[in-house]
């Protein structure tokens, strides 16, 4: 879709160009959470502090780069031509659920302050519709390659790192507001997540 | 039918690489081989397997560590030194360490991993805890929801405690817990008893816990329990003293009071008890008996909202008013509290509004 709008602008797109405009496309106009409100629950429960947003933001990072090129590896090379794509769905919470295992141990390995402060989101990535979203969404844009579709993935990844930053630094600006009872902790996030994304529909005037 | 095939086959395919991937990084990943824990400058090591909690793994080796929340992070009594092989202060662990604390390398045991070798400095007095299967012998209801357990230690095994301290008894797997728990309570035990250990519990309503006591214990029963930790105790001056506590927090008193009766203690006394109604009082003969064998012992029952047909004639209001009232200066006595955290505070606040300075009070609070 993306690729299909930016033709008639640039007549034949270098491949460079094509990832850079991918990126910017799946990071900001098509973020994940802002213009499609997927991976919602760890957001609104993680986003309060800093450093903790941080770490989950480069652990959903790191999970959407590689699921979304794991499966694109698979659809392309086992699916497609086994004409098994109604499988897609399976296979791909399969694989995004082992990868997670993975990188749990991974974090845990080597950054047991993290692995610990994340506590039970870690694996709950596993759950995040986000992250199924960007490899179900891979498969709607044409003519992604594996370069296109990692791209993709990491773009989606960093637009959700920048948006439970951008939400855990007023989080923490507002902690000491009075804010009405009722529309403390979840409400006043929702609220917020909604002007935020309003603001980033600006972004849509980038890519045409 | 060749799709389907194809279909399953495939799917077994995929699923099967991923979980060989798994178990070969679950071998390299988490495995942490045999460490070596380090206690005290070495005048003890044990080796542990890798990969669980230090909490756990100092079980494991028979060196109970005080743990009420059963290694949830919410007690902060698990608290060790490590000098070596812990990660950096985890977030879990900020809220229960002062600055102090962390300068000294104080840690929740509960909190941290053992992934290599590690160096600790365990209070001597931990290695005096000890493990025991007791046996229920009796379960006694008090009110409508405090019961007295009392347990009997195995033939041949006596268990010395100082009055104030706790046992933890371990809540074996159930429907409400997978795994067994572990539950601190006050002993309220007559120390010259060396051979019974008896709790107050009140029923929390949906504890884990407590719930397995009211419904699943039955005499007869064995009954793991571990310990006796703490440090809450009478101190040795002659000063005047406070005890405030109501439902389940009279516990450490019964054993105060038994002990101060066995050895003749003559110190002054006034136990301020708070409570709803005249249905939620408990042990009122027992501090009839203390009354009469200590002379300078006063029972003071407080109610908050005594019901009608109560007929109530002693005091009424909160216990910390009452407390209040009947002791306008309190700078020259000590306070001993035991409850809910709510309670203690409220209580420190009016202990020293009176006068009282702050390190004379001592509390066990059931965080
Ligand atoms: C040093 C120490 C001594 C203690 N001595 C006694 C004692 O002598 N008698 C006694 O009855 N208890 C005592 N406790 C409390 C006891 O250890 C348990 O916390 C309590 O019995 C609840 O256990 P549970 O497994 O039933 O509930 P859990 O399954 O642990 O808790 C269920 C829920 O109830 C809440 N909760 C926990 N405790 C209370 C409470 N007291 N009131 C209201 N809500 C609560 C928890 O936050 C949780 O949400 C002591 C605690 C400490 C730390
Ligand atoms: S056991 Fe409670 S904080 Fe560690």
């Amino acid at each position: 879709m993306i690729l299909a709008a930016i033709q008639p602008a640039v007549a034949e797109p270098g491949l460079f160009v094509q990832l850079i405009v991918i990126f910017l496309a799946a990071a900001f106009t098509e973020n994940i959470l802002l213009a499609r409100f997927l991976g919602m629950c760890s957001f609104l429960a993680i986003s309060r502090q800093m450093k903790t947003s941080l770490g989950l933001g480069f652990a959903v990072v790191f999970v959407t780069t590689f699921t979304a090129a794991i499966n694109w590896l698979l659809h392309t090379y086992v699916m497609v031509p086994l004409h098994i794509e109604f499988l897609e769905l399976i296979v791909f919470i399969v694989v995004i659920a082992a990868f997670v295992q993975l990188v749990e141990m991974v974090i845990e390995r080597f950054s047991p302050s993290l692995y610990f402060s994340l506590g039970i989101f870690l694996p709950l990535i596993t759950v995040n519709c986000a992250i199924l979203g960007v490899s179900l969404f891979m498969l709607n844009k044409e003519d992604f390659g594996f370069l296109h579709s990692l791209v993709f993935g990491f773009g989606s990844g960093i637009g959700w790192l920048v948006a439970i930053v951008l939400m855990a630094g007023i989080r923490e600006q507002i902690k000491e507001d009075k804010i009405p009872a009722g529309l403390r902790g979840s409400g006043i996030t929702l609220i917020i997540t909604g002007i935020i994304a309003l603001a980033f529909v600006a972004f849509s005037g980038m890519i045409k | 039918m060749m799709t389907f095939l194809i279909a399953v086959g495939s799917l077994v395919a995929i699923c099967g690489i991923l979980a060989l991937l798994l178990v070969i990084a679950d071998r390299y990943l988490n495995d942490y081989g045999i460490c070596k824990l380090i206690i005290n400058k070495g005048s003890r090591e044990e080796d542990v397997e890798g990969g669980s909690t230090l909490l756990n793994s100092l079980n494991s080796a028979g060196v109970f560590i005080p743990s009420a929340c059963g290694g949830q992070g919410s007690c902060g009594l698990c608290k060790l030194k490590v000098h070596s092989g812990a990660p950096p202060v985890l977030p879990t662990e900020e809220p229960h360490l002062s600055p102090e604390e962390v300068s000294e390398h104080v840690r929740l045991c509960c909190q941290l991993k053992v992934h290599e070798d590690m160096e600790l400095e365990i209070p001597e007095e931990l290695f005096n805890i000890r493990e025991f299967e007791g046996t229920v012998e009796s379960l006694t209801d008090l009110n409508h929801d405090i019961k007295r357990l009392r347990v009997a230690l195995p033939e041949g095994e006596e268990l010395d405690i100082i009055p104030g301290q706790y046992v933890q008894i371990e809540t074996p797997a159930y429907k409400k817990t997978p795994e067994p728990v572990y539950r601190a309570y006050s002993i309220a035990t007559d120390p010259h008893d060396k051979t019974h250990i008896d709790l107050v519990i009140r029923l929390v309503p949906g504890g884990i816990c407590t719930t397995f006591v009211f419904e699943h214990m039955e005499p007869g029963q064995p009954i793991k329990l571990n310990g006796p930790y703490g440090d809450f105790r009478l101190t040795d001056t002659e000063k005047e003293m406070i005890f405030i506590a109501g439902g389940s927090g009279m516990a450490p008193f019964l054993s105060m009071l038994a002990h101060m009766r066995n050895e003749n203690i003559q110190r002054k006394v006034t136990y301020f008890f708070g409570a709803r109604a005249k249905r939620d009082l408990i042990c009122l003969d027992e501090m009839k008996a203390f009354e009469e064998a200590l002379p300078n012992f006063k029972f003071v029952p407080c109610l908050s909202e005594p019901m009608p047909d109560d007929n109530w004639d002693g005091d009424t209001g909160l216990v910390t008013d009452v407390m209040k009232q009947h002791c306008p200066d309190l700078s020259n006595m000590e306070a001993y509290l035991c409850g809910s955290p709510g309670m203690c505070d409220a209580s420190v606040v009016a202990l020293t509004g009176n006068g009282m300075p702050e390190e004379n009070i001592f509390f066990d609070k059931f965080s």
